[in-house]
């Protein structure tokens, strides 16, 4: 009796986890192992891939080495930009912002994110194009002001893509800062910017980690921002994997361009992770 | 600093608005408003290429993102029974699917897809009894296989979430008052949890909906909405592509108010129960 209940129980587990199980194998685990085969293989000479096992295409890695810089260089950049912004924003809404609004308030800066990222950027195309701001500027007499396709206006885009990602997980851990601290530090004769420094930056520290390493993580991946605000003239990763996958059919190559994608990204989470929990004292660090 | 919060909505809202004014816009210049004309939405809704797109994209997200809300959800209910080391592995997937970039999701479905089709049309063929044999192709499946992966790794972390904050002593009040579990589940669980069960499909929705670089490598023949954007982008900006842009605007801003609405309940409701705690 003991056995066919425990045996029933498993099966009603088995069928509860069943489908997803079927769907993580079939389509992360064995297309991301087929992306690994394909980044030791060659190029077939028709385009595609070919059976070899070479590092040759992890050797040719540097023959990108531009959208690795820019990719590298444009990613953290990014970040950090968005967390000068963030902070005090996230700041204001938690700690100072009326409790009635504080829903709605934030609700506002979540919504945007959650909205078409194609649109809001063709939004900064239309207004760094030439017949947005650049015109503005013409008729004020001044001429060929080149905002567009630039690395510039690819940071604008990631700032305004991204910033709304960084508010929330500071906002969150600012929220749940114990307030009665921030008396304490007061009452003990410490002034507003050391109890800043000494407890409120500390604290909101897990936030500060969770935003950078979503935001990093994102951009590592990005292609339509500098596609569309970069026009080709700042390439990302992203950028030479779609050239090398949907153009010039080399895919081996972008094979291991993809698979080097993957272990930054990896890294990038380990050393956040390794920071927030140094910082934060505990295991228990949502990242995601 | 309320000076420089202010400013920060202006940035993050000025730019959308503007598209969604010229929309309206009865001339063709980008710079000047010339008068009020609903002219582009009239062209765009009469274009053909458009409505197929928005069609597919449709169809897609739906798809998706209603296979991903019942397996999620399955899955998140599933993964407590677990044993750790299983439940361990599946956890690590899940965060992998979240965490792995789009462009590298939407590559490794197009490889393995195409290694696989190129494999299997062959042999349907060979078995296939009449003369014309069915071959498989990156298409709607594709998209929904890859979309799905995501969101359903993103409906079981909402759908888990609002399970972890279920207090265990109701269920316990059920089985103690001789409910099956399935009608424990049916009467006491899933009406706690159906308002995140639906923010995740919206969710859901909306990412499959909104996507478009997975999509630009698995679609095959198809085009979605945001690959007909791109594709209209690319060939020059003109305010037709600003009407499309805010219908895109307009649908997935009606998805999301909903989707926070119903997550925002459920915080009240559990505030609430704080309060009087």
């Amino acid at each position: 009796m003991a056995v066919s209940a425990e045996n029933k129980r498993r099966l009603v587990t088995a069928a509860l986890v069943g489908p997803a199980a079927v769907w993580l194998f079939t389509f992360l685990v064995l297309p991301f192992t087929a992306v690994v085969i394909f980044a030791f293989g060659e190029r077939a000479p028709e385009g595609g891939y070919q059976p070899a096992f070479t590092l040759a295409q992890f050797a040719n890695l540097g023959a990108r080495s531009a959208a690795f810089t820019n990719t590298l260089t444009l990613a953290p950049i990014g970040a950090l930009a968005c967390l000068l912004i963030a902070y005090p924003v996230a700041y204001y809404l938690a700690i100072k912002a009326d409790q009635k609004y504080r829903m709605f308030l934030i609700s506002l800066i979540v919504i945007p994110f959650w909205t078409s990222m194609l649109v809001r950027t063709y939004a900064w195309m239309y207004l760094l194009g030439a017949r947005g701001i650049p015109h503005l500027f013409e008729l004020a007499g001044i001429d060929d002001v080149r905002l567009l396709n630039t690395p510039g206006a690819v940071l604008l885009g990631i700032v305004y893509g991204y910033l709304p990602l960084m508010i929330l997980p500071i906002y969150v851990s600012l929220e749940k800062l114990d307030r009665r601290l921030l008396d304490a530090s007061a009452d003990l004769g410490a002034t507003p910017l050391s109890t800043f420094f000494g407890v409120t930056l500390p604290l909101s520290l897990p936030g500060v980690m969770t935003g950078v390493a979503l935001v990093t993580i994102l951009l590592l991946g990005e292609y339509l921002i500098p596609q569309l605000l970069g026009g080709g003239k700042v390439f990302f990763i992203g950028n030479a994997l779609v050239d090398l996958f949907l153009q010039s059919r080399n895919w081996p190559f972008g094979s291991a361009i993809a698979v080097t994608l993957v272990v930054v990204v990896v890294a990038v989470l380990l050393v956040a992770m390794r920071i927030a929990w140094r910082v934060s004292g505990s295991r228990q660090v949502d990242l995601i | 600093m309320r000076a420089l919060v202010f400013a920060l909505y202006l940035f993050l809202y000025a730019p959308i608005a503007l598209v969604v004014l010229f929309s309206f816009n009865s001339g063709r210049n980008a710079s000047e408003l010339v008068g009020f004309s609903t002219q582009w939405y009239g062209r765009a809704l009469s274009n053909p290429f458009l409505m197929d797109a928005l069609q597919t994209s449709l169809i897609v997200a739906f798809t998706s993102a209603s296979l991903a809300a019942i397996f999620g959800t399955m899955a998140a209910i599933g993964l407590e029974r677990l044993g750790q080391r299983t439940r361990a592995v599946f956890d690590g997937l899940l965060s992998a699917a979240i965490v792995v970039p789009g462009v590298v999701i939407g590559i490794a479905t197009l490889v393995a897809l195409v290694e696989l089709f190129s494999f299997l049309n062959p042999a349907i063929a060979a078995v296939w009894p009449g003369t014309d044999p069915p071959k498989l192709g990156l298409g709607y499946g594709s998209i929904v296989a890859a979309h799905g992966l995501f969101t359903m790794a993103l409906v079981t972390m909402i759908v888990r979430a609002r399970l972890a904050s279920l207090g265990r002593d109701i269920i316990d009040a059920s089985s103690d008052l001789y409910a099956t579990p399935l009608t424990t589940f049916r009467e006491i669980v899933l009406p706690q949890i159906a308002p995140s069960i639906l923010a995740g499909f919206l969710l859901a929705f909306t990412f499959s909906f909104d996507d478009f670089i997975i999509a630009f490598f698995v679609a095959g023949s198809k085009t979605t909405l945001p690959m007909y954007v791109f594709a209209s982008i690319r060939r020059g900006i003109t305010p037709e592509i600003n009407a499309i842009a805010t219908i895109v605007l307009v649908a997935s801003l009606v998805l999301i108010v909903m989707a926070r609405f119903l997550t925002r309940e459920k915080k009240l409701k559990s505030g609430d129960v704080a309060q009087k705690a």
